[in-house]
């Protein structure tokens, strides 16, 4: 549904048998789909197209299927993200408190646009909405780091501050 | 020895208690004095996170919003308090059934929770039939806190009756409202309380499993309730013969991957079993076919985590709180441009301006209230004008608004509201599960129809009017079904925004 942000490199390979054991611990679950693409997608940050026909055999659904499945939820990547994720909370309690606009002016900053990857592959910059940080917003989270009462200038010197 | 009780709930996390707790430990230690530092929950005084708190024999006594340089201050008895926690008029003001622990305990501690009355509940239930459990949530007149606010025990009783091999009580914790962090906050903070409350719904209908579907969003959470869970079973609290009942209950917890949609629950159930977040027709309603095309109930973490209060202090207890058919307590959220932002829970009926002006304190930047959302991003916009509406869900039906999961979020005199409405339409377009064309290619228009009413075509007014009626009617849940609120009721308050003489939109 999102475009997908520019992969700062080519595809890296991933194989087959580096994928089968987090396929294979989650066989015993009821409904597994989506506790595999979490597993295989923190290990390489995307879901690589080699998991494809993998999870479709595991699973005996059609390999369409599994792609239907990986394109309708917003988190999963069919290409790696920068090393870090910064995501920005847009919905309207964040609006409430000038959100919109720091993230532009971050953004302009950055010279990115929302899903873009930094020239450096720093960082991705995606839009979230919600954080559950509502009452004390504009908020944001970079990788799994939260923050409050954000200002461009908070925002930037972590992602500075991060490899 | 002295205690220390530091929050440690996401929102204090975000604002900065992580380096509170490290200049803590400093600070004690060049002092050289030892005290037992526990990290508790939010109390829900956000604004004034981090919270320290500090017993020295005396009761807990608050300072906040706290910064690591004011630490060692506050050591030395330099910095004054806001006085016993428990006496700062945004607490003082609430009664707190659900949320009685949150921020109290520690809470990963099984001892702490049953010192503070956890437990009660379940071992009465286990005592209890599952028709004497269900006569005493209809008792209660415990509604859904997800937003439908359909009877608790009435979902149960359908569950209960239905002939199947397995059953499932599936928790929805994917809390995706704006303005809403209630279901983050008790699984944070008081994570044994949705698994009693599950328990009880499980010894109740004689569903064995039970999953908490949460959000990719809440990795605190996430973390809390596997720990929780993980502690629940190795005491006898979950597992295959719950606190000695000889009856089976057990849980895990699922994340979703970003999308507001798998809220609803017949999407959730789908994605759950694996598959696309689509929602579902109904009937078959999930309480007959739900999960894996079993008898499930679905509730809202606030339903569920309700459940043991009401089974310790006894139905009545809870009924007795309340306005006309909106019974107990509600917790309420208040956020976004206030100046005491954050989660206060009380008996329904309080006025709506109440919470705003009185309990809020008005807006966060001093200028005057323009308009607040209530229920998410499905939830009508209210004029200063409603702000005599007492919380109550027909009360708030009544004037063309929903309570929702009772997120409230407040705007100042600056707020756009034409680019809220716009928001609410493109929100809508990002979200939809894409199986009704009124709500797929009715939000698209919808955005296209507000950037020409923007631009001055006075004639698009007419066209977003009927194109919110199209999209009520013809929309198979509520993400299109409800998203003409926030529009309309935006169009409504501040028809010149959009162009119009006030007279005319009315
Ligand atoms: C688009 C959409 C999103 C929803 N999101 C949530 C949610 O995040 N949490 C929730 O409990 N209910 C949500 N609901 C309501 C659920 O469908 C369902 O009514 C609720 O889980 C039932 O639990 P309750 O009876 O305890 O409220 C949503 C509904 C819709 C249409
Ligand atoms: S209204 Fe929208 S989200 Fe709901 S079922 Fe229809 S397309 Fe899906
Ligand atoms: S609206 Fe931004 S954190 Fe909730």
């Amino acid at each position: 549904m999102n475009p997908q942000p520019r992969a700062p490199q080519a595809l890296p390979e991933v194989g087959e048998e580096e994928i089968r054991p987090l396929i294979d611990r989650n066989l015993h679950l009821e409904g597994p789909l989506l506790p595999m693409l979490h597993d295989i997608q923190a290990a390489f940050g995307h879901i690589p197209e080699t998991a494809v026909p993998m999870l479709a055999a595991a699973l005996n659904l059609g390999r369409a299927e599994v792609h239907g499945v990986i394109s309708f939820y917003h988190d999963f990547r069919k290409a790696p993200a920068g090393r870090h994720v910064l995501k920005i909370c847009r919905a309207e309690a964040c609006q409430s408190m000038g959100g919109e606009a720091m993230a532009e002016r971050l953004l302009a900053q950055l010279g990115l646009d929302w899903h873009g990857t930094s020239a450096d592959g720093r960082v991705t910059v995606e839009p979230v909405y919600c954080l559950g940080l509502c009452a004390c917003a504009p908020a944001a989270m970079l990788d799994e780091t939260l923050m409050g009462r954000a200002s461009e200038a908070r925002l930037m010197a972590a992602v500075e501050g991060a490899e | 020895m002295m205690k220390i009780y530091l929050s440690m709930d996401s929102a204090a996390k975000a604002l900065g208690s992580e380096e509170v707790a490290a200049a803590l430990s400093a600070a004690l230690e060049a002092r050289g004095e030892t005290a037992e530092v526990i990290r508790v929950g939010s109390r829900g005084m956000v604004w004034l996170e981090p919270l320290l708190e500090i017993d020295r024999g005396q009761g807990r006594e608050a300072w906040g919003p706290v910064a690591p340089e004011d630490v060692a201050g506050i050591l030395a008895g330099e910095v004054e308090s806001l006085g016993p926690t428990e006496e700062i008029p945004f607490f003082a003001r609430q009664t707190r059934l659900t949320f009685a622990r949150c921020g109290v305990i520690d809470p990963l501690s099984l001892p702490d929770y049953e010192a503070h009355g956890g437990l009660a509940g379940l071992r009465r239930a286990a005592t209890m039939t599952g028709e004497a459990i269900i006569d005493e949530m209809k008792t209660s007149g415990l509604r859904g806190r997800g937003g439908a606010g359909f009877p608790t025990g009435i979902k149960w009783d359908t569950v209960r009756m239905a002939h199947a091999d397995q059953k499932y009580i599936v928790c929805n914790a994917d809390e995706g409202d704006s303005g809403t962090f209630a279901d983050r906050m008790i699984m944070e903070g008081d994570p044994f309380c949705l698994i009693e409350g599950m328990a009880i719904a499980g010894l109740c209908t004689g569903a064995t499993k039970g999953y908490v579907y949460t959000r990719s969003e809440y990795p605190d959470a996430v973390a809390v309730m596997r720990e929780a869970i993980i502690r629940a079973r190795a005491a006898g609290v979950l597992g295959d013969d719950v606190l000695g009942s000889g009856r089976a209950f057990d849980m895990e917890v699922r994340v979703g991957a970003g999308a507001y949609v798998c809220g609803e629950e017949t999407s959730l159930l789908n994605s759950l079993e694996g598959k696309r977040g689509v929602v579902r027709a109904k009937p078959p309603l999930p309480a007959l076919e739900g999960f894996l095309g079993k008898p499930t109930v679905v509730n809202n973490v606030i339903s569920l985590a309700t459940v043991p209060v009401i089974f310790e202090k006894g139905a009545q207890h809870f009924a007795d709180f309340g306005l006309g058919r909106s019974r107990g307590t509600i917790p309420v959220q208040i956020a976004g441009n206030v100046k005491h932002g954050g989660l206060f829970e009380t008996a329904f009926g309080m006025s709506l301006g109440d919470l705003v002006e009185e309990i809020g304190g008005g807006t966060a930047s001093g200028r005057p209230v323009k308009a607040v959302q209530i229920g998410g991003p499905l939830g009508a916009y209210f004029g200063r004008e409603k702000f005599d509406t007492p919380f109550g869900y027909e009360e708030f039906d009544g004037q063309g608004g929903l309570i929702g999961h009772a997120g409230v979020v407040v705007f100042d005199d600056s707020a756009d509201m034409l680019g809220m409405a716009r928001f609410a339409m493109e929100f809508c377009a990002v979200e939809s599960c894409g199986k009704c064309t009124p709500c797929r290619i009715g939000a698209v228009r919808g955005v296209e129809t507000l950037d020409r009413i923007k631009q001055g075509d006075g004639a698009a007014v007419e066209l977003l009017t009927d194109l919110c009626e199209t999209m009520k009617d013809g929309s198979l849940c509520a993400l299109g079904g409800f998203t003409p609120y926030p529009v309309m009721s935006a169009l409504e308050a501040f028809p010149e925004e959009f162009g119009m003489a006030k007279e005319a939109a009315e």
